[in-house]
């Protein structure tokens, strides 16, 4: 398209067109809100019906991964934050070590829950695979690691979209312009701390219950 | 009466009926009230406004919240009136008669099993004396399957893993259709068969004639000490269990401190989970039967067990 | 015709499929959807013929099955829902809101490969032998019963739902960001206050329709008893989450209709719409209510009767916003100038037949007469009432409307009343003997049926054949008018909005100089000249 021909441009400065990111970012993490809320509505339906059986499968996951895995979680997306305030002009470097910082704390998160998954492997805690219980409590046990694989994995996936988002950012932060990547990479953050809550959801709805009795 | 001159109107045979066909017309009356008007009104404007047609179009309502309020309060309360007419006829439904008699049907893709108290069973048809509150108890051996006579103006999903209860009731005697209205697989719109009313006597012989020599209720005592539930339940028994003669119908305390009634549902539940709900003061030790038990056989056992606390099936 | 338009900005297949130009991609959807239109019309076609005896003659009853689910299934997520979002929205939405494009151009075009790649995912399983547990999936019988293609046709489902969900996020953040300087909240037309309510709620009920889908191929796929009575999962569950996305879903599919509605009433009287405010906050509310209702499709699936009462008083409630709509539409007419174009007889069509099948719906909503009504012919004649006399003739209505800016051609008027005329008769002849049958409880999803029910089945077949000769005929001459029609001017229709002050087709991108908005929208002067939003 020939740049001599006046055409009204899409935004009206670099400020809108940062906050027009921003706001579809928001919009999409209410769509994440919905998608696991529903998950997590189904959870509480079935732990009404058979809150027993649902204590008793929650003692059978790993807490001290789970609460390991919680604290990387937590301190990662600290760096992010840090990653996001740090980031300008003069300051890439550390904000890009932050990333990493970041990245390895996911992709420990990651490499724990493989961990946690051959355990539960070895346990026969699988359903559709291995599922082996004993005792009257069986298919209510059975429901929660159903919805533990599923919760679990779907989070899993977005964390591995998360890490991927912010190895891109670590890689172009160097060279990148400065407005448009700080925009990008808020919008990245907002991504990050959205998969971090949804995981404490999920840690208190998985490890948690049958602790306290 | 005066529904007979309504052509391919099929009179209902029930007094719920008659309630279901005088809700439609009320209906059907307010709707045709209200289209008959928006049509007159889109008509009239359409012609009177015609492009080109000289007449005044001065004076334009500017304000439009008079018309705005009084329009939604209008259609506010014309539904809410629809809504209460529609929710107490509805609530008329599930209420419980007193000299009720309950059958039961089993559905499964694709054929409607129903089994009278005295063991008499038919298959895809429902034989009932008239005027006479039925109780149905209804349960479903694979999916979801929906149990419709549309001459009755009722029907109620059949859902398996519980049970379900439609109160039936028919003043005609007659043969009557009966369909499964829930998509249920490939032989789904084969799934029907007819409901039978009959006046009390001939009831009474249809069921003489029907034939199988022992009642549900027997039919469940023999199941109950074939699949060892005697063993715990029994007199002499060395294991504590809570005894079922007259059980049906009480209060049954629980181990969470919470109280339920004995009803059929807490019986089928109590054979198929019986971790759902121990009885208080009793151990969790009865074993599950969970697919070895059938619908059938379930339905037996319960009317074996109420008949142990005097009640008629 | 300008010289440099969206049109000639590139001939080369890549122009078209890298487009990122929301004018373009609008083209590429509405290209993808007369194609699911008439696989999903096809269905329709075999159903009909088979269902005008009561035997079963043309198809076995296992084909039958797979017939009407794929009937479903492709009109619902493959037709209806992107049918006015995605091709007259994509298209007019910046244009209407004075910006370039969307606010995120590249995303919309993912957007259409999301919507191809489930579409054929979803063809595959069509193709590969079909699905047969009707669309709305039941379980336990899709999960553990039904022997066909779930897994493939609910990945292709779960795939287009990233499509609609994406659409959604773009036309939110669009008209709350993008709007032309002087276009406040209250001057925007209402086709973009219906497209805003519609992208809520594709937005927030899309996300647990991708679930409840997961969690039906989880149970197929690893034989895990999710929705499984047997291992104490509960069937109800599944229809409660399953219902929580499809209702709001049918307002997913009204609202872009109504929107549409709006345009062609006001533009066709010459007149603004009657409770422009009203109107504006009816969709919001419709979409909110939306949300809360249901459970009206479970009165008698054995959920409690307490819940049953509360839905459907919720049902009764989520009426009213569109009963507002209709008084306020006509309300319009009145004192205004009226044309019977093309799209305004689409748009009575839309006012007349909407409005039946709203009452029915409170006929449905009415819990006593939905206990003899639901899962028969009354409930499909209802639906098939709103989504296709409401939606799909909106549909068309927009279509002819826009058909002039997005093409540059002129349509002939002649032929184009000829379809509405015989749309309407052969819509009325094919659904409204349904609710008869309904009535007289012919259930639905039958492949054979009682006799006594072949008089109306008849009369519903015969105006089915009249309604698919009809569906045609825009083909032909819409298509003519591609190559041998007047050109269009900017504003053949002289109407006020933003989308009118900029040529047609438009250039690529959209306006010269970004347009200032001076006023509200639907100003018509004394004489019905119409006064540009931005003058």
């Amino acid at each position: 398209m020939p740049d001599s021909l006046p055409f009204a441009p899409q935004f009206a400065s670099v400020r809108h067109r940062d906050e027009t990111a921003e706001l579809g970012m928001w919009v999409f993490i209410a769509t994440e809100v919905l998608l696991f809320g529903g998950l997590i509505l189904s959870y509480f339906v079935y732990r009404h019906a058979d809150p027993r059986a649902f204590m008793a499968a929650s003692r059978h996951t790993d807490v001290l991964i789970g609460t390991a895995n919680t604290a990387i979680l937590l301190t990662s997306s600290f760096f992010v934050a840090c990653a996001v305030e740090a980031f300008s002009v003069r300051a890439r470097t550390a904000s890009r070590a932050l990333l990493i910082g970041a990245i390895v704390l996911g992709l420990s998160f990651v490499v724990l829950k493989g961990f946690e998954y051959a355990d539960e492997y070895r346990e026969h805690l699988i359903p559709g695979i291995n599922f082996s219980f004993d005792g009257p409590l069986a298919d209510g046990v059975q429901l929660f690691f159903v919805f533990y694989f599923v919760a679990t994995l779907l989070h899993t996936l977005h964390m591995l979209i998360g890490i991927g988002l912010l190895t891109i950012f670590a890689v172009r932060i160097r060279n990148a312009e400065e407005s448009r990547t700080r925009a990008a990479l808020h919008s990245a953050a907002l991504y990050w701390h959205f998969v971090d809550v949804v995981w404490i959801f999920l840690f208190a709805l998985i490890y948690l219950p049958g602790k306290s009795s | 009466m005066w529904r007979a001159w309504i052509p391919f109107w099929h009179e209902g045979v029930s007094r719920h009926s008659g309630d279901v066909d005088l809700l439609f017309t009320g209906l059907l009356l307010a709707s045709s009230l209200v289209l008959g008007l928006l049509f007159f009104l889109l008509a009239l404007f359409c012609i009177r406004y015609r492009a080109g047609n000289r007449v005044d179009r001065g004076g334009r309502v500017a304000k439009s919240w008079h018309w705005e309020v009084s329009w939604t309060a209008a259609s506010l309360l014309a539904f809410l009136g629809l809504f209460v007419w529609g929710a107490s006829l509805f609530l008329d439904i599930y209420r419980p008669h007193a000299d009720e008699l309950s059958i039961f049907v089993v559905a499964k893709q694709w054929m409607w099993k129903v089994q009278h108290p005295g063991g008499q069973s038919e298959i895809n048809a429902l034989h009932i004396p008239v005027h006479h509150p039925i109780r149905l108890i209804m349960a479903s051996q694979d999916v979801i399957h929906s149990f419709f006579i549309p001459a009755l103006r009722l029907k109620h999903d059949v859902v398996p893993g519980r049970y379900q209860d439609l109160e039936i009731e028919a003043d005609k005697p007659g043969h009557y259709h009966l369909f499964c209205a829930e998509y249920c697989g490939t032989e789904h719109s084969g799934m029907t068969g007819e409901l039978v009313a009959m006046e009390p006597a001939d009831y009474a012989a249809w069921l003489s004639q029907q034939g199988p020599s022992s009642s549900l209720a027997q039919e469940g005592g023999a199941l109950f000490r074939q699949l060892g539930c005697s063993g715990c339940h029994g007199l002499g028994s060395k294991v504590r269990a809570p005894p079922m003669e007259g059980l049906y119908g009480t209060q049954v305390a629980l181990s969470d401190g919470t109280t339920v009634v004995a009803d059929d549902k807490y019986l089928r539940d109590s054979i198929l989970l019986p971790r759902s709900q121990i009885a208080a003061g009793y151990q969790p030790v009865m074993p599950s039967f969970e697919g070895k038990v059938s619908e059938d056989q379930l339905l037996r056992l319960v009317v074996y067990i109420k008949s142990l606390a005097g009640h008629q099936p | 015709m300008n010289e440099d338009n969206y049109l000639n900005a590139g001939f080369t297949l890549r122009s078209w499929l890298l487009t990122t130009d929301h004018k373009r991609i609008a083209i590429l959807y509405f290209a993808s959807l007369i194609f699911f239109f008439f696989i999903g019309g096809a269905a329709a076609t075999a159903i009909r013929i088979e269902l005008a005896t009561p035997q079963a003659d043309l198809v076995s009853s296992d084909m039958y099955n797979r017939l009407f689910t794929m009937h479903g299934i492709v009109m619902v997520w493959f037709f209806l829902i992107p049918s006015v979002p995605n091709t007259l929205g994509n298209f007019i939405v910046p244009l209407m809101i004075g910006a370039r494009d969307l606010a995120f151009p590249r995303l919309n075009l993912l957007s259409w490969y999301l919507f191809m790649l489930g579409g054929c995912v979803t063809l595959f399983a069509i193709a590969a032998g079909g699905v047969d547990t009707g669309w709305t999936f039941y379980a336990p019988f899709s999960t553990l019963y039904s022997n066909s293609h779930v897994v493939a046709a609910v990945l292709g489902i779960f795939i287009a739902g990233f499509s609609s969900i994406l659409t959604g996020l773009n036309f939110i953040v669009t008209i709350h960001r993008l709007r032309a300087p002087g276009l406040t909240w209250y001057r925007l037309p209402l086709f973009l206050w219906s497209l805003y309510a519609t992208s809520v709620i594709l937005v927030l009920a899309t996300p647990i329709l991708a679930i409840t889908l997961v969690l039906i191929a989880v149970e197929r796929v690893f034989g895990v008893g999710i929705f499984d009575p047997k291992i104490s999962g509960d069937p109800l569950l599944f229809q409660h989450l399953f219902w929580f996305y499809s209702h709001p879903a049918v307002y997913i599919m009204i609202l872009p209709g109504m929107g549409v509605v709006n345009e062609l009433i006001s533009c066709f009287s010459r007149k603004e719409v009657f409770g422009y405010k009203f109107v504006a906050w009816a969709s919001l509310a419709i979409a909110a209510v939306g949300f809360l209702v249901w459970g009206h499709h479970m009165f008698v699936s054995g959920q409690s009767v307490v819940a049953s009462l509360v839905f459907s008083f919720m049902s009764f409630i989520v009426a009213v916003p569109s009963a507002i709509k209709v008084f306020n539409w006509t309300a319009t007419l009145h004192k205004g100038s009226i044309r019977f174009d093309a799209p305004m007889l689409y748009a009575l069509a839309f006012i007349g037949l909407f409005t039946i099948g709203g009452l029915t719906g409170l006929f449905l909503a009415c819990l006593a007469y939905d206990v003899h009504a639901t899962d028969t012919y009354f409930v499909v004649a209802h639906f098939h009432y709103i989504m296709v006399g409401g939606m799909v003739t909106a549909y068309f209505g927009g279509l002819h409307y826009w058909w002039p800016k997005i093409t540059g051609r002129l349509y002939s008027e002649a032929w184009a009343r000829a379809a509405a005329i015989l749309i309407f008769f052969g819509f009325n002849l094919t659904f409204f003997p349904q609710f008869i049958l309904g009535a007289e409880g012919m259930p639905r999803r039958y492949h054979v049926y009682a006799p006594e029910f072949q008089v109306w089945n008849v009369l519903s077949s015969a105006g089915a054949s009249v309604l698919a000769v009809a569906y045609l005929l825009p083909l032909f001459y819409l298509g003519y008018s591609l190559f041998f029609g007047a050109r269009a001017s900017a504003n053949p229709w002289d109407a006020p909005g933003l989308e009118w002050q900029t040529p047609s087709p438009p250039p690529e991108y959209n306006f010269e100089v970004q347009p200032v908005v001076t006023r509200a929208p639907y100003q018509y002067s004394k004489n019905f000249k119409a006064e540009p939003q931005n003058a």
